[in-house]
């Protein structure tokens, strides 16, 4: 027995809208066994996981929190992925925002007001963007292998984040706590509701609408989708292979710096050892499980923030390590992907071959290609 | 430094080799069937805690090493599922083992950070392991360096000098035209996958159980995706790949060992340096694009799906 994949005559736009669900549901689903295997009643455990979160407004506001930076990220990244380029280092790129954010409210602490909050966020931006040109020049230039120079960067930035944490901009009245010292309120977003909601989940749907609309509506997102999916054909066109990593990787840096500004000028309040619960690497999975579509990433992020809540649930509620979070995260990813291939083809169990297939005349298997 | 620091030193340089030659060696068996496989680093870490359990049940250190095998292979059948059958983008697949395979070492590792490892003993032959310098060098390392040398000539020989292996460098350069003289593509990759799976695992099961002897989350540390780079680096020979293996042994056993003495610079920056190394090393070789043009298989990363 085994699977064929057979092509549709042309994509399933059902399967596209469907196979995001089915990836949740069978995640849910390995979910289900895992808890079992660790031997927890699996439907409470899922009920913390999935819904609980849901019921209470201050673990509602803690999900939107944790949207917001994997909105930015992901709509960024997306934008990366529909080009084809690989940028998987939003992680640094966050770490050099935040960084770059914090250095008006560490080196002049009495500058207070909405226009210092302003510079503040555009110097995250602008940090992000310079650190995320590091592999994208090195890509156009030199043809270094971008996946794995922005990885890389990545341990490099946090090495850099310790260093400060620790280092020179340590609070000296923080009792030797490797954390800068506590931003004034004047230097951080405002709260627009509950406790912690500030203002950045606007600056993400914003960023989510204009990415829709660049996409669709503008020269740039064509060639972007040119580009990606037949490179070919955009270099006969005329469109630029080595400006488009330029600008995939400067709109996603910029963005991955606007979402670690917004931590340390938003729920920490400080610049830390460390600013992000690995949200670099939870967007990449936001972005595809939301088909790389600005607005499927709005929901889809909110799937993911769910998820490192009901990570934080079942530890508490189970004593389950709150790494299943990351579990589950990866497992989603991996289902998401696979659900893919229904897209664009039925899938047929064939029960026994009884010969093998002939060979194929080799004009026929050229062909094949395209 | 005298005689027995440089034996010494020499000594960890190699071992800290060890684990990247392995991953690395593997890596590149499944580059040249054509498959991009990014997940190194999760097949590892998972390769480490499975192998540490292992080991720690049953009290054998070479018990604990196939766990680590199996495991490593069990992963890369995952993403040899989802990539070659279901036909998945191989970038992002790669990308979903790791995140997986960090998450569920952590997970499945929970219990086990504090407790100590098994090691493995050092051969030692009576008179060669005596003799100064060279003695401890050749005749007395643990076992599974040995292996690991053994591993980067026979994968030589083996893409080299045999039909076989000249069947995977066919896959992975021209898959239609392979398909078209009859051998099973997938087939083919899968199996090059799970050799890369096998020493992936390999390479974790050798960090808990013998380089740290010890199981905490994370302890990878990115050496996954330095294999990568290594495969890059030795533009797809194994030889080559060996000797950026040691190239980066010594720089992170050099970094260790100045942090060790107290050197002027920040320890942040001294750790940085592995990586750093790795994106330099990156450019110079992608610099020149000849060397790597002979050598890239040419349908790396391409997914194949056959007409019948």
């Amino acid at each position: 027995m085994h699977i064929e994949l057979i092509r549709r005559p042309e994509r399933s736009a059902w399967m596209a809208f469907l196979s995001p669900v089915l990836a949740i549901v069978l995640t849910v689903i390995a979910g289900f066994i895992i808890f079992v295997a660790s031997r927890v009643d699996p439907f409470g455990a899922l009920y913390i996981y999935f819904i609980d979160s849901l019921t209470a407004w201050w673990s509602i506001q803690d999900l939107i929190v944790k949207m917001t930076p994997l909105i930015l990220i992901a709509v960024g990244l997306s934008l990366c992925y529909l080009s084809n380029t690989w940028n998987i280092g939003a992680e640094g790129q966050l770490a050099a925002g935040a960084i770059a954010g914090s250095v008006l409210p560490i080196f002049f602490p009495d500058w207070e007001g909405p226009l210092v909050v302003a510079i503040m966020l555009v110097m995250g931006v602008l940090g992000g963007m310079a650190y995320a040109a590091i592999p994208a020049i090195l890509k156009t230039r030199f043809g270094a292998n971008e996946i794995l120079t922005s990885l890389m960067l990545v341990y490099v930035a946090g090495y850099v984040l310790d260093w400060l944490a620790r280092g020179p901009w340590r609070n000296p009245a923080g009792h030797n706590f490797p954390n800068s010292r506590q931003f004034s309120d004047g230097q951080l977003l405002p709260v627009i509701a509950g406790q912690h909601i500030t203002i950045s989940i606007i600056f993400a749907l914003i960023v989510a609408a204009a990415a829709w609309l660049l996409l669709r509506k503008t020269l740039t997102g064509f060639q972007i989708r040119v580009l990606g999916q037949a490179p070919r054909a955009g270099a006969f066109a005329g469109f630029s292979q080595s400006r488009m990593i330029m600008i995939a990787f400067l709109i996603s840096g910029g963005l991955a710096g606007l979402a670690g500004v917004c931590e340390v000028a938003g729920p920490l309040g400080q610049l830390r050892i460390s600013v992000s619960p690995g949200y670099g690497f939870t967007a990449i999975i936001v972005a595809f499980l939301g088909r790389l579509n600005p607005l499927g990433i709005i929901v889809s992020s909110f799937v993911l923030a769910l998820s490192y809540l009901g990570g934080e649930g079942v530890q508490i509620a189970y004593g389950v390590s709150d790494q299943i979070a990351r579990v589950f995260q990866g497992m989603l990813l991996f289902f998401v992907l696979a659900c893919d291939a229904l897209i664009f083809y039925r899938i047929r169990i064939v029960r026994r071959v009884v010969a093998a297939a002939p060979v194929a005349p080799a004009m026929e298997a050229t062909r094949g290609r395209v | 430094m005298g005689v027995s620091e440089l034996t010494g030193l020499i000594l960890t340089i190699i071992t800290a080799a060890t684990p990247l030659l392995f991953a690395s060696l593997g890596e590149l068996v499944t580059e040249r069937s054509g498959v991009l496989n990014l997940g190194v680093e999760g097949m590892m870490s998972v390769g480490a805690v499975i192998g540490f359990i292992a080991g720690d049940l049953s009290g054998q250190p070479l018990i604990g090493i196939l766990a680590a095998i199996v495991a490593g292979m069990v992963m890369a059948a995952l993403f040899g599922l989802v990539t070659l059958v279901f036909i998945a983008n191989q970038v992002a697949s790669g990308l979903a083992l790791t995140l997986f395979g960090l998450g569920l070492s952590a997970l499945l590792g929970d219990r086990y950070v504090s407790v100590p490892g098994l090691g493995l003993d050092r051969i030692h032959i009576p008179g060669l392991t005596d003799i100064p310098l060279v003695g401890p060098v050749i005749f007395g390392e643990d076992p599974l360096i040995y292996v690991a040398v053994a591993l980067a000539i026979g994968v030589g020989w083996f893409l080299f000098r045999t039909r076989r292996g000249l069947i995977v460098r066919a896959v992975g350069d021209n898959h239609v035209s392979a398909h078209a003289l009859g051998y099973g593509v997938i087939r083919v990759r899968f199996l090059a996958v799970l050799f890369g799976g096998a020493c992936a695992g390999l390479a974790g099961g050798y960090l808990s159980i013998v380089y740290s002897s010890q199981w905490t989350p994370n302890m990878t540390a990115g050496r996954g995706w330095i294999a990568l780079a290594l495969v890059v680096f030795g533009t797809w020979l194994p030889l080559r790949v060996a000797v950026g293996a040691v190239l980066f042994g010594a720089i992170s056993i050099l970094q260790l060992n100045a942090q060790g003495y107290g050197i002027a610079i920040p320890a942040q920056f001294l750790s940085a340096l592995p990586y750093l190394t790795t994106v330099i090393v990156l450019v110079l070789i992608s610099r020149n694009r000849t060397l790597l043009r002979v050598n890239t298989p040419a349908c790396l990363g391409q997914a194949f799906v056959p007409d019948r």
